[in-house]
């Protein structure tokens, strides 16, 4: 029930990547991690101070960083790359490409500081094409979870799926409200709260920022159906197509380029199966900026007003 | 003790090898392959402790990355020739629903291959992570990596020399083919090398040099890096060879870097090239 999903308060996803890594050194001794010399950023020290032969500094050289973590691969282990979401993708492409992806490497591509949110670096590491990038390559796995239990518990799925996945997750202090030691599924979408005029698909932070729309939507009677898709690759068709014939239009919401993005997956498969009014709440063709996060988010057309609108449009296209 | 007669005869097979792949798909790139027939040759039939049932980990062998996969029909000759898989295989080469891509690739499975190659300068970076695993898994087993000497202008080579030495990376044993041409002429005139012994040093790698198309002189070398790995260092080594090597139109020059011979010109190749362990 919508009116159940509360915050019960701010921590960082990154900080739920730490914490998962941490438990996975306890857990999975195959488990090595590789950071960029951004290892504070990235919470990887109670790894580090627990595991330190099975983490390996590379310095600001990302290229190689992703080299080496197919090398470890090859040998059997299960490495965790850290860096920004930008150098995790853009600047490493090609050899996320070759080495990792072609060559099915079981590489953990863990990339933080993603999009807007990011805040004042501005657009040079706000990068919101990397979920486009990423679910381009055949095989690669892709994911963005929306908050620090669930960024957790995912951190801790994916050592378990053999080939290479890429993790999408942010800089800032970002409510909390997925169960605690929830178990993650990879590609299954998340039922948050049932609904009949409209589905809102999020992924990431604005997960959180579609609740606020669907408490506000519901505050004017309108009843939002909340599906949490933090896997965008492999998307959970089966239920994309079964919400969108249920109410009849529906929103995607993200902290990405509209291009390549959530909202142009779900776009396919309901152009294919289940053609449906659709809106698309996501960054149209834009670099970002520097600022606070909530001002970037409702500068760039991402607050949950934005969301709310969106669902209105969406339900006026029904008829 | 090596017997180089016998390694000279599979030499030349494997060059009879690599102009009929290039020659049959007129596509490809034998001047490179030529140039590395004796190191490669030398590698898989006397110096690496390998396993042609293949196991992907490597673990408890010794292992081979080919960064400049360019040059694979060495490659694949070598292989065959040591049994990974059928020599009749080589005359699928470059051709559709072939094991054998035009640049290595483990997307098919073909045995021998762990990391796709092609895009230059990533071999190294993965060769790296690949003795980082040997060292955790407590496995005293060495790694082999090639790369081509233009293939040096790309920077993540030198991310990785510069990690290499910090880490000891030092079951690592690394050959540069120094054959000092490129697709768009000598590497002089494209984009200079520079003092290559002093950059590798100036990593503080353990450097050696090696004549690559004398195949006594490159397991001599070989069998001397091994004995200098365990010290804290990697090791690498420029090997000079000339492109082309073993086939006179071919030698010495960067215009066969990445061309097939016409039949007239293979045949040219062939007749130079003694048949010793048979056609496939």
């Amino acid at each position: 029930m919508l009116e159940n999903i509360v915050s019960t308060g701010k921590k960082s996803t990154r900080d739920g990547f730490g914490a998962g890594l941490h438990q996975l050194g306890k857990t999975n001794p195959e488990v090595v991690a590789l950071c960029a010399d951004l290892v504070g950023s990235l919470k990887m020290q109670a790894f580090i101070d627990d595991n330190p032969d099975r983490f390996i500094q590379v310095g600001i050289a990302e290229a190689n960083m992703m080299g080496i973590a197919a090398g470890l691969a090859i040998g059997g282990k299960i490495p965790f790359t850290g860096t920004f979401a930008n150098f995790s993708t853009g600047r490493v492409y090609d050899q996320i490409r070759q080495s990792i992806a072609y060559s099915h490497k079981n590489v953990k591509i863990c990339a933080s500081h993603a999009g807007l949110t990011l805040g004042e670096d501005g657009a040079t590491h706000q990068i919101l094409e990397d979920v486009g990038m990423m679910k381009m390559l055949p095989g690669m796995t892709v994911i963005n979870p929306c908050d620090y239990n669930q960024t957790k518990a995912a951190t801790i799925a994916i050592a378990d799926h053999d080939g290479p996945v890429y993790l999408r997750f942010g800089r800032p202090g970002w409510p909390v409200f997925t169960p605690e030691n929830q178990k993650f599924e990879i590609g299954k979408a998340l039922l948050l709260s049932e609904g009949t005029d409209v589905t809102i698909f999020s992924t990431g932070h604005l997960v959180w920022t579609s609740v606020e729309a669907a408490k506000e939507l519901a505050a004017e009677g309108i009843s939002c159906e909340l599906i949490n898709i933090h896997t965008i690759k492999p998307l959970d068709e089966a239920a994309i197509i079964a919400s969108a014939k249920k109410t009849g239009c529906v929103v995607t919401a993200e902290e990405h380029q509209m291009n390549g993005g959530l909202g142009d997956s779900v776009a396919q498969v309901l152009g294919r199966h289940q053609p449906t009014p659709m809106e698309l709440v996501a960054v149209n063709d834009s670099f970002g900026e520097s600022g606070k996060p909530a001002d970037l988010l409702a500068k760039y057309g991402l607050s949950a007003s934005d969301i709310v609108a969106a669902a209105k449009r969406a339900i006026k296209r029904k008829s | 003790m090596a017997n180089i007669e016998k390694l000279e005869q599979i030499t030349s097979q494997v060059r009879r090898d690599i102009i009929r792949m290039v020659h049959a798909c007129q596509s490809g790139h034998p001047g490179g392959s030529l140039g590395c027939t004796e190191f490669f040759t030398a590698l898989y039939f006397e110096v690496m402790d390998h396993n042609n049932s293949f196991n992907m980990d490597g673990k408890n062998e010794d292992m081979f990355f080919l960064s400049n996969g360019h040059i694979s029909p060495v490659w694949y000759s070598v292989l065959a020739r040591s049994g990974y898989f059928e020599v009749s295989e080589l005359a699928t080469f470059r051709h559709i629903d072939s094991r054998l891509q035009g640049h290595p690739a483990t997307h098919e499975g073909l045995p021998g291959i762990r990391v796709a190659s092609g895009s230059l300068g990533q071999g190294l970076s993965v060769a790296i992570g690949a003795a980082l695993s040997k060292k955790m898994n407590g496995d005293p087993k060495i790694v082999y990596a090639l790369t081509g000497d233009g293939e040096l202008q790309e920077g993540q080579i030198w991310e990785a020399a510069m990690f290499a030495p910090h880490h000891k990376v030092d079951n690592l044993i690394v050959t540069v083919d120094w054959n000092r041409q490129q697709i768009d002429g000598p590497t002089k005139e494209v984009m200079s090398l520079g003092d290559l012994e002093a950059k590798w040093l100036a990593f503080d790698w353990e450097v050696m040099h090696m004549n690559g198309n004398n195949v006594k002189d490159v397991i001599d070398t070989l069998a001397e890096a091994k004995t200098k790995t365990g010290n804290g260092k990697p090791i690498v080594i420029l090997m000079k060879t000339e492109m082309g090597y073993g086939v006179d139109y071919m030698q010495g020059t960067h215009k066969w870097h990445g061309k097939p011979p016409n039949d007239e010109l293979a045949q040219r190749a062939l007749d130079q090239l003694k048949e010793t362990l048979g056609d496939y």
